[in-house]
């Protein structure tokens, strides 16, 4: 916090440590505003068709929304995050954007960019989300970019909604889905990516992509599997600014990297944060649709989930012979994307183990120096002693070196 | 713009700020554009503002408004009046108070 005067301060709310005493019950909402999107991206795990009239007519109302929305702000939450599918795609996105901001909720806005109008910039600039939009980028060409999106006209569309946003001063931030066709554009990426005013650090990427959230399509489940990056070719982008990825690795896993037994949830999905999908259903995290973890707001409210559903379904725990003789015991666990929601998606449980993430979090692990090359995370016992030993290491020496 | 305020005049949250309170911290959301320097800029006001901001009701001039802090907190009513002003003063040129009327 910076003090200003003797009476005001300003406060980021990012680096300030806001509250004094007791936080509230809700810091932040992710609302999937729908499941529908302009584009058709050969690796998305949730899009459905634009004018999908099912999802049409399922999704929530404006007025839901807005009842949500006031739900949100009245247990303290500061931010909520508008995202899809694409959610400039629904006809009352204005109308809702403008509610929630006079709510006092910053809005954060996922979006592909395609329908930034002259006038949602101009929207923008005026009365502005405070948080940076965030926009993913598909290529750096027509062709690579409309490979991806399957959606002619989209490359023209994206690029002019961000220079829309340039003109209007409107902060935003890029990240790339790294896939075959734009695969030897990163460097490209990065160098426009720079020009970005509001680019306070390198591009985030999407590379180990999740399988469809609502298990609705094996055939497209197949064809994101083929589309991932191999473990190795991921840690190759990983590792491009390899001492900035070690120096954040080394600070990451003294924090985060430890077995945690049974316990599914060791993240903080349902503290403090919670999801609204676009039909209603409070989620613990946007990508966790098991029936067991998911309360129907149309039935209660959102401070009964906070307070009594979702603490509940934190205390399942794991019981899978596979997740127990594996996950729980591995070391890795935090260097790994295994979780309840990746293991519902892949399988429809909440512990089973997922072998390509598995495989993700051990090439990394050997990479770091924290595992022998044929060593498995779930039998190294001395691992409090080699997460001392990486985390310690001299900031200049270097772990393991040509992997590739 | 008018940043100067003054004694005899009343003054009110502005329509450019929403107001919170969260877990007992007064918090101010810019809602529009200028206010904060930064796209996630929020403010906050120590007790002093927070005693002043919640009697900026429009209806007071700040020299009634001085007199009634300094009978509630038993203070020198010039010394209320020096931080009246100057909060007042601070949100004007923050765009977070406008004027009201005229006493």
């Amino acid at each position: 916090m910076v003090a200003e005067s003797p009476y005001i301060a300003k406060m980021r709310s990012d680096q300030a440590q806001l509250w004094k005493g007791k936080a509230p019950l809700l810091v932040q909402c992710d609302m999937e505003l729908t499941e529908r999107c302009n584009n058709n991206c050969i690796h998305c795990c949730i899009n459905l068709p634009p004018d999908d009239p099912v999802a049409k007519s399922k999704e929530l109302s404006t007025d839901e929304i807005k009842e949500i929305l006031r739900q949100i702000a009245s247990l303290g939450s500061l931010a909520v995050r508008f995202t899809g599918g694409e959610p400039l795609l629904r006809d009352d996105f204005e109308e809702l954007y403008l509610y929630a901001r006079r709510l006092g909720l910053k809005v954060i806005l996922f979006t592909n960019g395609t329908l930034v109008s002259p006038h949602l910039a101009k929207l923008f600039a005026g009365i502005p989300p405070l948080e940076k939009i965030e926009i993913t980028v598909y290529g750096m060409n027509k062709d690579s970019y409309e490979a991806v999106t399957r959606n002619p006209g989209s490359f023209e569309k994206a690029f002019r909604g961000m220079d829309l946003l340039l003109q209007e001063k409107v902060p935003f931030i890029v990240k790339m889905a790294i896939l075959p066709p734009n695969r030897e554009e990163l460097a490209e990426f990065e160098a426009w990516a720079g020009t970005i005013p509001w680019m306070d650090g390198p591009p985030g990427y999407a590379m180990f992509f999740d399988l469809r959230s609502r298990r609705d399509s094996p055939a497209k489940d197949a064809a994101i599997k083929r589309l991932r990056l191999s473990p190795e070719q991921g840690l190759q982008v990983l590792t491009r600014s390899r001492q900035a990825y070690l120096n954040e690795m080394r600070e990451y896993c003294s924090r985060f990297v430890r077995p945690t037994g049974n316990t599914l949830f060791s993240c903080g999905a349902g503290v403090a944060h919670s999801c609204v999908d676009a039909y209603g259903k409070l989620q613990a995290c946007l990508l966790l649709s098991h029936p067991l973890t998911v309360y129907d707001l149309k039935n209660g409210s959102v401070k009964d989930a906070m307070e009594h559903f979702f603490p509940k379904v934190r205390e399942i725990t794991a019981e899978n012979p596979a997740y127990l003789a594996r996950c729980a015991r591995c070391f890795l666990k935090g260097l790994c994307e295994q979780c309840p929601a990746k293991s519902c998606i892949e399988h429809g449980t909440l512990d089973t183990p997922v072998e390509y993430l598995c495989e993700v979090a051990h090439t990394q692990a050997r990479y770091l120096g924290l595992l022998g090359e044929t060593e498995m995370g779930w039998e190294v016992t001395d691992w409090r002693e080699r997460l001392r030993c990486f985390s310690g290491e001299e900031r200049t020496q270097p772990a393991k070196q040509g992997v590739m | 713009m008018e940043t100067k305020a003054d004694r005899n005049r009343t003054y009110a949250p502005s329509d450019d700020v929403v107001v919170r309170e969260i877990e007992g911290e007064l918090i101010i959301v810019p809602l529009v554009s200028g206010i904060g320097n930064v796209e996630d800029e929020l403010f906050t006001l120590n007790d002093t503002g927070r005693a002043i901001w919640e009697r900026l009701d429009g209806k007071k001039s700040l020299k009634e408004l001085a007199r009634e802090l300094a009978s509630e907190y038993e203070a020198p009513e010039g010394e209320i009046e020096r931080d009246l002003i100057g909060l007042v003063q601070e949100l004007l040129r923050r765009r977070m108070l406008v004027e009201v009327s005229e006493n």
